[in-house]
């Protein structure tokens, strides 16, 4: 099925310097098309350096990484592999330029060269889809954390990218911030199927994901659906991870003698089974 | 124990006078007891981050008064620097203020300005790296060779040298791994408790917030909306759903019980509570059928 792996990642590795141990280290993954992908990992384990592989960010030392088949490595396909691939970063405050949320978001295309007018039914539904349009005249720093992630994944969408990675693009934000980012994000990927990468800290968000990647010292170490994974309580643990609380709430009462599944991530299959140990 | 801060009508208007004045925070009265560890929330914009600059004298208040331990903090402005010692300030990100050459020095560079002895200056950054989890190696080395988590410990001795009465923080734990987060709380929750020192933590995760404070203020638009004991602000989860806050995965699935109609409290906040909760319910319910 190599033909619909979107991303492909074969035997990289990469160290920041040649003394220095190397921050990914023989990773092999894929990540298909329209799939929704979460990467967990303790800090310094490698999961953004990986992640900047996928739009050539960063270039393995060994290995290939390719992008629909195009190679990293080949200068001639960077332009095509970063239109591609968008990425959105942990801090909004560092990614808007403009004084205006709208000009903000036409900043990449004006320096593609697209048309004007083209520029702007682009930007609209760009800012449509992002849930930002009610605030495309005012000005970027009177936006609220989340509302300036938003921005920053308009301005990545105006350059109608397939995938779209996120790396730990939550992390600051409050969370009604946070909620309404990841039901955009969502919604990019189920309504308008873009392939989304999310790496983040935060256990509730990963449970939303197909599928989820644990890394630990540049490689990677677990691979599974939410439920494969989540169910690893103690092996997530030692990896300085964490499990939702459902998840964590379940396996205590498991531990207690009740009778609790092994796979309950979310708030609402954790609430089904007390109901029924309950009632 | 008395009030270390009490807030009487604090306003902040940014911009006042201006076509786009805003009010930042709106006539609060309120009083931290000292000893507390109290958690502060409220979405972004609520006034949380004015209202600790005010804690720390960075902003000087529109109208309004605010006391540190007793004292008038504007009474004298020239004054204001001693009150910057009694209440240490931890901003968000306090890693990218670092700027010694080694761990040590960064550490000292507080009690220094305070005019401190160099007996005094050394007995402080030894016991606040202690308390950090510094040891002696990390303590030659540069701070800019130190990982994000090591840094931000590094960065929170700097302020607990000055042995502040409030060690006020914002979001001490952000973009830090599970563990991490676990490792930094803990630790400043065993230096509360072992110093007594009043800690105000302001932080976007309900489930730390819930693990760590005992008291809890909310704020929404410039207002404090609540403030009361963390158990007693997380039962009342709609209105603080209506703020664009949240509460704490574990007390959405107690109220989703109670939603399905069995009789569950609604102020479970922590999961070892959750589990006792649950537990007592079962042996109750085994108790009928006998």
């Amino acid at each position: 099925m190599e033909d619909k792996a979107k991303i492909q990642a074969k035997e990289i590795r990469f160290r920041y310097m040649q003394d220095m141990p190397p921050a990914v280290d023989g990773v092999n993954m894929q990540i298909k098309k329209g799939e929704f992908v979460a990467v967990l990992g303790a800090n310094g384990c490698g999961k953004s350096t990986l992640s900047k592989h996928f739009n050539a960010i960063l270039l393995p030392e060994s290995g290939t990484v390719t992008v629909e088949g195009m190679d990293t490595q080949q200068e001639e396909h960077l332009y095509d592999i970063r239109q591609k691939v968008g990425m959105v970063f942990q801090n909004p405050d560092n990614q808007i330029v403009a004084t205006v949320v709208e000009e903000d978001v036409a900043f990449a295309l004006e320096n593609l060269g697209v048309p004007p007018t083209e520029i702007r039914t682009r930007i609209d539904e760009a800012m449509e889809m992002a849930g930002i349009f009610k605030h495309k005249h005012k000005a970027p720093h009177k936006l609220s954390g989340g509302q300036k992630q938003r921005v920053a994944i308009a301005g990545v969408i105006a350059m109608r990218p397939d995938c779209l990675i996120l790396d730990e693009a939550t992390a600051m934000l409050d969370p009604i911030g946070r909620e309404k980012v990841m039901k955009t994000i969502r919604r990019l990927n189920k309504e308008f199927g873009i392939t989304v990468v999310s790496i983040t800290h935060y256990m509730e968000e990963a449970a939303q994901a197909d599928r989820i990647l644990v890394m630990n010292k540049g490689k990677v170490v677990l691979e599974g659906t939410p439920k494969e994974v989540f169910s690893q309580v103690d092996l997530l643990h030692s990896l300085r991870l964490d499990v939702p609380q459902a998840t964590e709430l379940a396996q205590q009462l498991r531990k207690a003698g009740l009778d609790m599944p092994e796979d309950c991530i979310t708030e609402e299959e954790c609430a089904q089974a007390l109901a029924k140990l309950l009632a | 124990m008395g009030a270390i801060i009490r807030a009487e009508h604090l306003t902040q208007i940014y911009g006042q006078g201006m076509p786009d004045a805003s009010t930042a925070i709106d006539d609060l009265s309120f009083e931290i007891e000292e000893g507390d560890f109290v958690g502060l929330i409220g979405s972004t914009g609520s006034g949380k981050s004015t209202l600790i600059n005010h804690f720390n004298g960075i902003l000087k208040p529109t109208s309004g008064k605010l006391y540190i331990d007793g004292q008038d903090m504007w009474a004298d402005p020239k004054q204001i620097r001693k009150f910057r010692f009694l209440v240490g300030l931890v901003f968000q990100y306090p890693e990218y203020q670092l700027f010694e050459e080694t761990v040590e020095k960064d550490i000292a560079y507080g009690p220094i300005n305070m005019g401190l002895s160099e007996q005094e200056i050394r007995e402080r950054v030894k016991q606040a790296a202690e308390l950090c989890e510094i040891d002696a190696e990390m303590l030659k080395k540069s701070p800019f060779d130190l990982s994000g988590g090591q840094k931000r410990r590094v960065a929170i001795a700097g302020v607990i040298a000055m042995r502040p009465r409030v060690l006020v923080l914002d979001e001490p734990a952000a973009g830090l791994d599970p563990e991490g987060r676990d490792n930094i709380l803990s630790q400043i929750k065993a230096y509360h408790k072992e110093t007594g020192t009043t800690v105000v933590l302001v932080s976007h995760s309900m489930e730390d917030i819930a693990k760590y404070a005992d008291k809890v203020i909310v704020m929404n638009q410039s207002k404090i909306k609540m403030y009361d004991t963390t158990e007693k602000v997380f039962a009342r989860a709609e209105e603080l759903l209506q703020m664009g806050l949240s509460v704490p995965q574990v007390t959405k699935i107690f109220l989703k019980l109670r939603e399905m109609g069995i009789n569950v409290p609604a102020n479970v906040y922590t999961i070892p509570y959750a589990v006792k909760t649950i537990l007592a319910h079962q042996a109750e319910k085994k108790g009928e059928i006998v």
